[in-house]
């Protein structure tokens, strides 16, 4: 059981160990967390010829919940996107600038981006569970393919990530149906357990909850909230209320820059900045 | 078939203009189209029928003994379709096993790894392949491809496989597995193209969801791509078996034309196709001609199964994996 664990990248400085472990620093709003994940500074990207970022600055914590804010076409999903380098796969794009994981260069040469994606882990728009595997084979599919064999290994981190997608007594008789006999939403708390089962160290969400029902993202929303304490969770989102009831942070993009970024609650009752509040007070947008 | 698609549409149309003027053209271009898809189905129900026609004295005298039998003698007027039958399956089986992963693997070059302006010139060449005409690969078949598979693959061959009964016997050149070389680069663009059409159609939310995971561009092929569309690929590598199943003009050249079952794959064989192409001048009595009716129809028939068979796949794929995210 030792080697697989050694085997895979992700664990060694990986936040949690058991679901069930109380975190040392409950993160109480309106106290800085002391780490930072992500320390960004000076980035830009390029689609091509097309600037979609300028010179984003800033530091999101670990342990906390991170939401990403604006208008459409503003570069927020592709900020996300170049945090785990996903913006890759897009051919003809380009970045400048400097981006660390907990002091750890991301864009230097000779970092590997399938090991920048164990590491930082995604959950998209739309649920896309795998359609040929069953529900456990989703959850496990990036265990195994980083070579894990071991049947109790797997047979813990099995429950362990779909208790934390809080899917676990909901599926558990059945973890062989096919993933995709879920419901939407819960073939969406499918991926995010896919997405943990791995033991990233930050988890990144391109707007979960915007193809579900409000009930289904109410379980999301709560999900997110139970990771916080022990997860870095930045997530993308076009719902304002969103933002506010489940993120410790806000940030605020318009037009590929970075406006203004803060504590949530300074960012949607005390904005300094007027293009902000005019965003989040519905103005436009 | 049309008509569901097209009625929501057309019920739109007649609504919107309340002039009944603008009516009359619609509706009786309604019924010319409905003609025209008519005769087309009407056209294989009748060469059904006139192939049963033709082949009804046979019918009645062989029975279902027809396809069992090997005998094919026009002096005795005894005939038989098996080894017809066989050389026909087994000829195409070899095609497929070639010609499905040749053909898989260049739509996977061609739809996840080519550079994207390389793609089109490697498209058109492969239609162009689709292109030539049969009698084009048979010639080829004689004059290159039989000599180099006598002197070389078929000598090596059985040296390194000769303990398989496949791979026995005396080498002539002409062969089943000539036959089925020849068939499988016919098919070759048909499972291409398909092949690349399925590869296509697997939604890029899957392939994100393997790379987010942190996999290779193998593992992302192998556990979002290639798994994603299996069943379209299996319905590819079936619509390639019906085409294979009445290659003619080319087959005749290579395989042999005995109408002889043997184990090995040098041998020569016969295939449905070829047999009535070949034969059908020499069909002096009724019952020759009536048995080479009967051979079109058994060849009319597995065609037509194999191709529903081919259909129905391709159907429940777009319906199938993806219908059921959301």
């Amino acid at each position: 059981m030792a080697d697989p664990i050694q085997a895979n990248p992700i664990s060694t400085r990986s936040p949690v160990t058991a679901p069930a472990v109380a975190p040392q620093a409950p993160a109480a709003p309106g106290v800085a967390p002391l780490e930072v994940a992500f320390a960004i500074k000076g980035f830009s990207l390029w689609y091509g010829a097309n600037q979609a970022l300028y010179n984003v600055a800033i530091d999101i914590p670990a342990r906390s919940v991170t939401a990403i804010i604006g208008p459409s076409g503003c570069g927020k999903s592709t900020f996300l996107r170049a945090l785990n380098r996903m913006h890759e796969l897009t051919p003809g794009t380009r970045i400048a600038g400097d981006l660390r994981l907990f002091g750890e260069d991301l864009y230097a040469p000779g970092i590997d981006p399938t090991v920048v994606r164990r590491r930082v882990g995604m959950v998209f728009q739309k649920s896309n569970p795998f359609p040929t595997m069953s529900i456990a084979e989703n959850v496990l599919v990036g265990l195994r393919l980083n070579g894990v064999n071991d049947r109790v290994f797997l047979r813990e981190r099995l429950e362990q990530a779909l208790r934390m997608a809080a899917l676990w007594d909901e599926v558990k008789d059945h973890l062989s149906r096919p993933g995709i006999s879920l419901s939407g939403g819960q073939q969406q708390r499918l991926c995010i357990a896919r997405a943990l089962a791995v033991q990233p160290e930050v988890l990144l969400m391109d707007e979960p909850c915007s193809s579900l029902d409000p009930l289904a993202t109410a379980k999301i929303e709560e999900l997110i909230n139970d990771l916080r304490s022990s997860y870095t969770v930045i997530i993308v989102t076009h719902n304002m209320q969103q933002a506010a009831r489940c993120s410790n942070r806000t940030a605020f993009f318009y037009l590929g820059k970075l406006v203004e970024y803060d504590q949530t609650r300074t960012i949607f009752m005390n904005p300094s900045n007027p293009q902000t509040e005019a965003y989040v007070s519905g103005r436009f947008g | 078939m049309a008509s569901p698609s097209g009625d929501p549409a057309s019920r739109v149309a007649t609504k919107a203009p309340p002039s009944s003027g603008a009516r009359w053209p619609d509706i009786s271009f309604r019924w010319l189209a409905l003609l025209a898809a008519l005769t087309t189905a009407a056209l294989i129900v009748l060469v059904g029928w006139e192939l049963y026609r033709g082949s009804r004295q046979a019918i009645a005298q062989f029975g279902l003994n027809f396809l069992g039998s090997s005998a094919w003698d026009p002096v005795t007027d005894k005939y038989g379709a098996w080894p017809f039958i066989y050389g026909t399956l087994v000829s195409s089986l070899i095609a497929l096993v070639i010609a499905v992963p040749l053909g898989v693997a260049a739509a996977l070059y061609l739809t996840e790894m080519a550079p994207l302006q390389l793609r089109q010139p490697i498209v058109t060449i492969i239609e162009m392949l689709a292109a030539v005409p049969s009698v084009i690969f048979g010639l080829w078949g004689i004059f290159v491809l039989i000599p180099w598979l006598r002197d070389h693959l078929f000598v090596w061959l059985k040296h390194t496989l000769g303990f398989l009964p496949l791979f026995q016997g005396p080498i002539y050149g002409v062969s089943m597995l000539a036959g089925g070389i020849i068939i499988a680069i016919m098919i070759l663009p048909i499972i291409t193209s398909v092949s690349r059409e399925i590869l296509r159609s697997v939604p890029d939310l899957q392939r994100e969801a393997a790379y987010a995971l942190g996999a290779t561009h193998w593992e992302v092929i192998r556990i979002a791509v290639l798994s994603y569309a299996r069943r379209g690929l299996f319905g590819a590598a079936v619509l390639g078996l019906g085409r294979a199943l009445g290659e003619t003009m080319a087959v005749t050249m290579v395989i042999g034309n005995r109408p002889v079952i043997s184990a090995s794959l040098f041998a020569p064989s016969y295939t449905l196709a070829s047999v009535i192409a070949n034969e059908f001048t020499e069909a002096t009595t009724d019952m020759y001609l009536n048995a080479l009716f009967e051979l079109g129809l058994v060849l009319l028939v597995v065609t037509i199964l194999v191709n529903i068979v081919a259909q129905l796949m391709l159907r429940t794929l777009s319906g199938g994996a993806s219908g059921k995210v959301n």
